[in-house]
């Protein structure tokens, strides 16, 4: 069983929803990044999400865009990103870890895919390579031992969320709002999404995009959504040098529903 | 999508999935146009009697060989790009978009999607690269004289590619009201070509002239190429015959160095802005900074139309340096009384190499824009 399907279990059983964290890798040098991708572990991530810097990220907003550029000023390459994934996945055997860049990076260099997988990522996520564009991609995927994840929008439409069902096998990244990635919440965790993903037997809806606060976490579980991914939040915490075990501990308790914060009360 | 929005390996449509429905709504609203003899109509009017075409086919009298100069300088807003921006702002409006965002790297491109927002009535915004506001600083008061907003971009390099991130940026969150006006036969499907198609009125036109000037088809045509989107205007008509077509790149400093924006000199290909290119990038393909002395070829990728045709051996790329471009720029001024833009003094340049070489051969030149944006850059460059 994949750590994703092994988590998405676990958590079922537990009527958890689940915590992903998002991090820059290199940000803001490799020394950092690797404690910071434990504090997130620390703080009760089910599963890490982690990027890899590029030059022109259209899909991000200024957090992240920043995040990129910090990592890049300071040199950090995409084996370094590699030999971080590596250092992490000998620390965190199960957690399952994800990675999120653009096509470029991916087509770029010869053996991206392998290299990923070996260093020990789950899943990998290509911003600008849409479901229409993924076949290609997808089969390298999943010859190299990656599952892919495919982004979905409330304005997707069923034809297109039927492709990316048959593609994709994590989870589906579900975008919460039009726009790039950035901490102002849309508010509109769109329910018929996760319905329409559901029927179409796609893998579990996962939001991301705006999630900052509980309350976020909270209302995006109630369309039924399996987890959240929170990025931009944690990484301008961490860029101010915030306690970021706290805030993942904060977001974590919002994914728990009545009767397993009861019952963790109890205990 | 209807189209493949491919050209042999190249182009496709790389964006986030939250703008597909968005390019498929644009896609089908051209091949809806294109079929609706109501649209040629309108457009065929307002370029005729609006924005001036047909343009001039003038032949060199003072500069050597037998050059015959494609006159896009003289098209209202001072470059083609006008062609393009009429179109598709006539499309935005059928979609019911209130709203155009454009890049600009010149200021060319967003100083006719000004214009198209004043006569159409669009609330217009224009992102440039914060680098090119500074060298272009008269385009950015046309801009802004014509109702424009003009965001300066201040990451990456400041350029046209960090404007076009931008601007895809700011479409991923308003597509619903605002069309992209993109600027030329670049980024995803189906903007190489929509763009194409809008801007084939050059080479229909310089064909028709060459022919009824000359008695028979050039032995070349020679444009600049940044995004590339008035060399596949002209070459389109031309890309059945037998006439070399040559698309002219920036050399910048020096094609030795990284100083220059020759992608398909120089690049390899990859995917930037949503499509399958040649792209400039390092080892890992992060994309890396271009040059150019004219800020309009200063661009790390180029249309995938040009991809192919490089691929394919059926167009020659080559370079101009920026010395070079600039000698050409005043060799067209102290001859012809012709200030044209920097862009197309690149294609002029090499125009000048071959009739060199071969003073019988006839040569149509892309002059794609006027230079009047540039003069005061000249200014400083030979003070």
């Amino acid at each position: 069983m994949s750590r994703y399907s092994a988590m998405f279990e676990r958590l079922g059983l537990a009527r958890e929803g689940a915590f992903g964290a998002f991090l820059m890798l290199g940000d803001p040098d490799l020394e950092t990044s690797a404690a910071l991708l434990d504090a997130v572990v620390a703080g009760g991530a089910d599963m890490v999400e982690v990027g890899i810097p590029f030059s022109d990220p259209v899909a991000d907003g200024p957090v992240i865009q920043a995040a990129a550029k910090r990592a890049l000023d300071a040199g950090v390459r995409v084996d370094d990103c590699f030999e971080l994934i590596a250092g992490f996945r000998a620390r965190h055997p199960d957690v399952p870890l994800g990675m999120l860049t653009y096509a470029n990076l991916v087509v770029a260099r010869a053996g991206f895919m392998r290299d990923a997988a070996r260093a020990g990522v789950d899943s990998l996520l290509i911003a600008d390579v849409p479901a229409l564009e993924a076949q290609p991609f997808v089969d390298q995927m999943i010859q190299a031992g990656l599952e892919p994840v495919l982004i979905a929008a409330a304005n997707t439409p069923d034809a297109t969320l039927a492709r990316i069902a048959s593609l994709s096998k994590a989870y589906t990244y579900c975008v919460s709002r039009a726009g790039i990635t950035g901490t102002h919440a849309g508010g509109q965790f769109d329910a018929p999404l996760v319905e329409r993903l559901s029927a179409a037997g796609a893998p579990p809806p996962v939001f991301g995009f705006g999630i900052a606060t509980p309350e976020h976490v909270r209302s995006a579980l109630k369309t039924g959504a399996a987890g959240v991914i929170c990025g931009s939040a944690i990484v301008d915490l961490a860029a101010h040098g915030g306690d970021v075990i706290n805030l993942v501990d904060l977001l974590k308790a919002a994914t728990l529903n009545d009767k397993a914060r009861n019952d963790s009360g109890a205990q | 999508m209807r189209l493949s929005g491919r050209f042999g390996r190249f182009g496709g449509c790389f964006v986030p999935e939250i703008l597909v429905p968005a390019l498929e709504q644009l896609e089908g609203a051209f091949l809806d146009a294109q079929d609706d003899p109501a649209f040629a109509a309108e457009l065929n009017g307002l370029l005729a009697n609006y924005a001036g075409r047909p343009t001039p086919l003038t032949r060199c009298r003072n500069l050597p060989g037998q050059l015959y100069l494609k006159r896009e300088d003289l098209l209202h807003g001072g470059a083609h790009k006008t062609n393009q921006v009429l179109a598709q702002a006539m499309l935005a409006k059928r979609m019911g978009k209130t709203r155009l965002i454009a890049e600009t790297g010149a200021g060319q491109h967003g100083v006719a999607t000004a214009i198209a927002g004043a006569l159409l009535g669009f609330d217009t915004v224009i992102y440039m690269g914060a680098d090119d506001v500074a060298r272009q600083e008269l385009n950015v008061f046309r801009m802004r004289l014509m109702g424009a907003t003009v965001v300066p971009v201040e990451s990456g390099g400041k350029t046209l590619k960090d404007a076009i991130n931008e601007a895809l940026r700011d479409w991923s969150a308003s597509f619903a009201t605002t069309h992209y006006l993109l600027g030329t036969a670049a980024g995803p499907h189906p903007f190489p070509t929509m763009v194409r198609e809008f801007q084939r009125v050059i080479g229909r036109e310089a064909r028709a002239q060459i022919l009824e000037q000359v008695g028979r088809l050039p032995d070349a045509v020679v444009a600049c190429v940044g995004g590339g989107s008035n060399a596949i205007g002209l070459f389109a008509d031309f890309l059945n015959d037998d006439v070399r077509l040559i698309g002219v790149e920036a050399a910048g400093k020096g094609l030795a160095g990284n100083d220059h924006g020759a992608t398909l000199l120089r690049g390899r290909p990859g995917i930037l802005h949503g499509a399958e290119t040649y792209v400039l990038q390092d080892d890992d393909g992060q994309i890396t900074d271009s040059w150019s002395v004219s800020a309009g070829l200063d661009y790390p990728a180029v249309g995938p139309e040009h991809a192919h045709l490089k691929d394919s051996g059926r167009a020659d790329y080559v370079g101009a340096t920026d010395a070079e471009a600039l000698e050409a720029f005043k060799a067209l001024a102290e001859n012809e009384g012709i200030l044209c833009a920097f862009e197309s003094a690149h294609a002029l340049a090499h125009a000048l190499k071959l009739a060199e070489e071969a003073p019988d051969t006839v040569i149509i030149v892309g002059l794609s824009g006027r230079g009047d944006k540039d003069v005061a850059q000249a200014q400083a460059l030979f003070a």
